[in-house]
């Protein structure tokens, strides 16, 4: 167990969110399609000025590699998204949200907002750049009792969608991009993983005050800036999932952690790693490794690093995050397939015999690693460039980098941590003038805070505090509200989002599966006395497989009311009757109706009255 | 650390300043267009510009002035040796130009070095001289400047080009086009017009391509007065048109620029190193010649329903009237003997057509019989602002008949043969 307090953790969150509204700066609906459309192929080109000091042959290299593929559905894309026509005003809608979050957190909302350009160049905007504009600053926003400063409101466009990476040639959907979002920072003030999620939760529960804002995997995405005193700043782009926020805090700072003990033994062990790359190809004259063999019949080389002092290190203890892969993410950056190191050898058809011969080769002793690295030589150059460089920085601790979430918590290398973007005005977008009086009709029309809603949920439905803000945390909170509104039952209806749902999640069901107009007939079901609240678990079951309402209980095997009122009445006859039931087994059918029917008449409809005493019936001759 | 009104700072200066109770620090940007009077631009150190009101006679502290000014070196590739000389005539469009990070403010390219720094492919395909004559978005070309980028055009082609390339503005890119297919009689090499439909500061400009084909054009064996553009959305092939039958016919879009009443002339894949400009003639040893001038006292008169005999007076003070007529070349009958006035009075007045494809054709209707015989000149398939352009021209041709001039084909601006 971590004690965070003590290691200084600091936490700090960037929240964007898809609005529900048409797209930022054109008239399309801000929805996600099957369909691919016509495509169109862009090469984007950073132009010297704004990447600043860039040689010329690299900008002749990268305009070489850049081919972009855009898919232009026509359903959720026009000119605009092509970038083939110029943006019109910004969304009202959009802006309002935006305006609306920002007086929610007592912001200060900018006299005149401006669209800025961030230069993007991987594509994933058809211009080049993501348009984006400061709304507000310096809110707060109240959680468990803490102060948690948002020193930033932004209102600003999505990305396109990347469908495919086809060798050079990216695939991007155009349907994502233009979809407004509004992003959220929070200070670096956050002190525990579950703060975090904590936060997080509170952040989201504000936007869907709004009642705007789109709801489902991916539509909100979380940026993670996570630091301890003695590492760095490191930036987790793209979160997907609220749930896991804490798992990418944890295993982040055990990576530091691990990354801080591995310098502590570097130092007492005086590694050093040697600048020169060594031509290693002779060894393997003869070799086993089939990756190398093929390497070598293609004219690749193998080459080595010495890295004096890391032996044990690369690999570490089972479980926790080791220098080797940290090495192999940066090489990778170069466009090579990967790298070898000594720890993890034997391995690959590499033998014994040849680690030796490397070891003897480099002088290395028992204390010291090497890296293999199998490439054309200028390729091998390149990323052995990239592995002396993340090696020299162990020697000094954890590095600033922006790293990719992955689905499981970890995380992958991206690039350093980048200072201030690079931004300039967006010049065919007016800037948004904020006066007194738009202000002023803004406010009155605030959405109810989450403070508010809780305190209404107590007093209209008779929920219990935690109840209520479980609903709230977990975004269930609108949903519920408009169940209840329409057929009652708060307390069944709160306990079925509060732990039927995440009894099916522990069992791998996915929530996400069941649109609200289910849950909202399963309800409406359950109310007009289709079944027991009971019954509600397994019709979820297959609701979460796709099925409509109706197929679900069906399926499910649940009764309404009636039925089962029906079935305890004929079971008891039936029970009383038993000696009668095995002498005349199926003619007892007759005799026994009469009984039945004399108890039940008026009370039930007649033709189910019959099925289920034949079933009963039937299921004791046989049993019998 | 000086404190100083807010108007004494100047734009780059790095200030800050307090407005109710809340500190502001950045630098100090141009007033944006359509920002309010009482609104100052200020970039942020996390590079976002916000717009803040501010009183009158606010007070700001000057933290630093003029940051954002670094030059930075322009790093230049060696043009290789013997590589063709191509001239780049810059006219004020924004083919090449790169942004000031600080400001946002567009510099347009102005010297080769500048030129070659934002476009370094251009080292490895010619031996480029650039040389800025004029500064002017194209909606501000007048007639007059088509003859000093024709005089201009002229000068490089007998000093050594294989081939000139003239950056313009799209928007009326057309009629330099036109003007320069008419002014030079002897065009021995290529002259290429080339534009951009996104500027050239964005990422994803078409200016990067649009030039490299016109680069390709220029060196290429052929003469003729030619415009560049992207053929289609995509950025992978240019299309090359003749320069009296290309329109833009889009607004915004990058293959806004269309051959009209003609197949194109070729095409160019700068990136693939493709190129076809099969049967266009090839260069001659030739010195460039130029023939006539321009007339800028030409109206141009677009028939609607609602035209009237004012308006037509109204356009018969000039040298010269083109007439934009519906369907094959009409105009409402009560208004032909207006034009007969202004015909006998010896203003010239030719006929064109708004369906811009197709023929005008005055023998199919009475209206048309009509026009001819009060002396209308029919133009043929000419597009209307090339037929403004030539009427232009063909006023200043001494010792030729205006209307043989007009109905004879100059510069390729009539076709016999359409096939769509
Ligand atoms: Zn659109």
């Amino acid at each position: 167990m971590m004690d965070y307090k003590e290691l200084g953790l600091r936490v700090g969150l960037e929240v964007h969110q898809q609005l529900d509204t048409g797209k930022l700066f054109c008239k399309c609906p801000s929805e996600l399609v099957e369909e691919e459309g016509n495509e169109t192929i862009r090469s984007l080109r950073a132009t010297a000025s704004e990447m600043g000091e860039l040689d010329p042959a690299a900008i002749i290299e990268a305009a070489k590699g850049h081919r972009f593929i855009y898919q232009q559905p026509e359903s959720s894309s026009c000119l605009v998204e092509l970038d083939e026509e110029p943006p019109g005003e910004p969304n009202e809608d959009a802006m309002d949200i935006a305006l609306k979050m920002s007086l929610l957190m007592g912001s200060k909302v900018m006299d005149e907002i401006h669209f800025m350009r961030k230069i993007v160049v991987d594509g994933s905007n058809t211009t080049g750049f993501q348009r984006t504009a400061l709304v507000a600053m310096d809110g707060t926003l109240e959680v468990d009792g803490k102060d948690i400063g948002i020193p930033t409101i932004c209102l600003e466009e999505d990305a396109a969608r990347n469908i495919d990476d086809h060798g050079d040639n990216k695939i991007y959907r155009l349907d994502r991009l233009g979809i407004p979002l509004v992003e959220i920072v929070t200070s670096p003030v956050i002190e525990s993983p579950e703060e975090a999620r904590e936060v997080a939760q509170t952040i989201g529960g504000l936007l869907r005050a709004t009642r705007k804002v789109k709801r489902g995997l991916g539509t909100i995405r979380e940026d993670v800036n996570i630091s301890i005193t003695k590492g760095s700043r490191v930036e987790i782009k793209g979160v997907q999932d609220l749930k896991m926020l804490p798992e990418y805090v944890k295993i982040e700072v055990e990576r530091q952690v691990n990354l801080l003990d591995i310098r502590e033994a570097l130092i007492s062990k005086s590694a050093a790693v040697d600048p020169d790359m060594v031509d290693v190809q002779q060894i393997f004259k003869g070799t086993e490794s089939t990756i190398i063999k093929n390497n070598i019949k293609k004219d690749k080389g193998v080459y080595a690093l010495k890295l004096k002092g890391f032996a044990s290190l690369l690999r570490g203890e089972e479980g926790e995050p080791l220098l080797g892969p940290e090495l192999a993410a940066y090489a990778k950056t170069t466009g090579i397939g990967g790298i070898f190191h000594s720890d993890e050898l034997p391995a690959y058809g590499i033998t014994e015999e040849e680690v030796q011969d490397i070891s003897e080769f480099l002088s290395l002793d028992k204390n010291d690693a090497f890296i293999l690295i199998s490439e054309e030589e200028d390729k091998a150059s390149a990323a052995a460039d990239r592995v002396i460089e993340r090696a020299e920085m162990a020697l000094e601790g954890v590095p600033g980098e922006t790293r990719n979430a992955q689905l499981d918590g970890s995380t992958v290398y991206l690039r350093p941590i980048s200072g201030g973007a690079r931004m300039y005005p967006e010049t065919d977008v007016p800037p948004f003038r904020v006066d007194d009086e738009l202000l002023k009709s803004t406010e009155e029309d605030l959405p109810e805070t989450p403070k508010e809603r809780l305190k209404r949920y107590a007093e209209e439905y008779d929920l219990n505090l935690q109840q209520s803000r479980q609903l709230f945390r977990k975004g269930y909170d609108l949903i519920f509200e408009e169940i209840v509104d329409n057929t009652g039952n708060p307390s069944v209806v709160a306990n079925t989002f509060l732990q039927t749902f995440p009894e099916l999640e522990k069992e791998g069901y996915d929530m996400n599966n069941i649109e609200d107009d289910k849950l909202k007939s399963l309800f409406k079901k359950f109310s007009d006395g289709g079944f027991a609240k009971e019954g509600i678990l397994d019709i979820i079951k297959e609701l979460v497989e796709g099925k409509s309402v109706e197929e679900a209980i069906d399926s499910a095997g649940i009764e309404s009311v009636d039925a089962l009122y029906v079935r305890e009445a004929i079971t008891k006859i039936l029970d009383e009757r038993e000696g009668f039931v095995n002498e005349r087994g199926l003619s007892a059918l007759g005799p026994i109706m009469g009984v039945v029917m004399k108890e039940l008449r008026g009370k039930a409809d007649g033709e189910m009255v019959s099925n289920i005493l034949k079933e009963e019936l039937a299921k004791r001759v046989s049993d019998g | 650390m000086r404190e100083v009104p807010l108007t004494e700072a100047s734009v780059g200066d790095k200030i800050r300043l307090e407005i109710e109770g809340r500190e502001y620090i950045g630098i100090l940007m141009p007033h944006h267009r359509f920002s309010g009077d009482d609104t100052i631009t200020l970039k942020l150190e996390n590079g976002y510009n916000i717009g803040l009101k501010v009183a009158e006679g606010t007070m700001v502290k000057l933290l630093e002035s003029d940051v954002d000014r670094v030059e930075s070196t322009l790093d230049i590739p060696e043009v290789e040796e013997d590589k063709p000389n191509i001239s780049i005539i810059g006219t004020g469009g924004t083919i090449a130009s790169y942004v000031e990070y600080g400001t946002g403010a567009v510099h347009p390219a102005e010297t080769a070095a500048e030129i070659l720094y934002s476009n370094p492919e251009i080292a490895v395909r010619c031996d480029p001289k650039v040389d800025i004559i004029l500064s002017k978005l194209s909606e501000d070309i007048t007639p007059k400047d088509w003859v000093t980028i024709a005089d201009a055009v002229l000068e490089e082609l007998n000093s050594g080009a294989e081939g000139v390339v003239v950056a313009h503005g799209t928007d009326t890119m057309g009629y330099t086009a036109a003007a320069l297919s008419f002014l030079l009689d002897q065009v021995p090499k290529p002259v290429v017009l080339v534009g951009s439909q996104r500027s050239s500061d964005r990422p994803s400009s078409d200016a990067h391509l649009n030039l490299l084909a016109a680069i390709d054009v220029a060196k290429s064996n052929t003469r003729g007065v030619y415009v560049v553009m992207h053929e289609t959305i995509d950025d992978k092939r240019c299309a090359v048109h003749h320069g009296t039958k290309v329109r833009k016919m889009h607004t915004s879009r990058r293959d806004a620029f269309k051959s009209i009443n003609r197949e194109q002339a070729g095409w160019v894949e700068p990136l693939d190193n493709g190129l076809d400009l099969k049967g266009l003639p090839e260069k001659e040893e030739k010195v460039a010649t130029r023939m006539g001038s321009i007339e800028p006292e030409v109206a141009l008169v677009y028939v609607t329903p609602a035209l009237t005999e004012e308006d037509l007076q109204y356009a018969g003070k000039k040298k010269g009237i083109v007439l934009v007529g519906t369907g094959l070349g009409h105009m409402r009958s009560e208004l032909i003997s207006t034009l007969k006035e202004i015909i006998t009075d010896g203003t010239p007045v030719v006929m064109t057509s708004q369906c811009l494809y197709g023929t005008v054709n005055c023998y199919v209707y009475t209206n048309g019989r009509k026009l001819l015989e009060a002396g209308v000149i029919p133009c043929g398939d000419m597009l209307p602002e090339t037929a403004l352009v030539k009427l232009m021209w063909a006023l200043t041709i001494i010792g030729q008949d205006v209307k043989e001039t007009m109905i004879t084909d100059a510069a390729g601006e009539i076709s016999n043969r359409r096939m769509e």
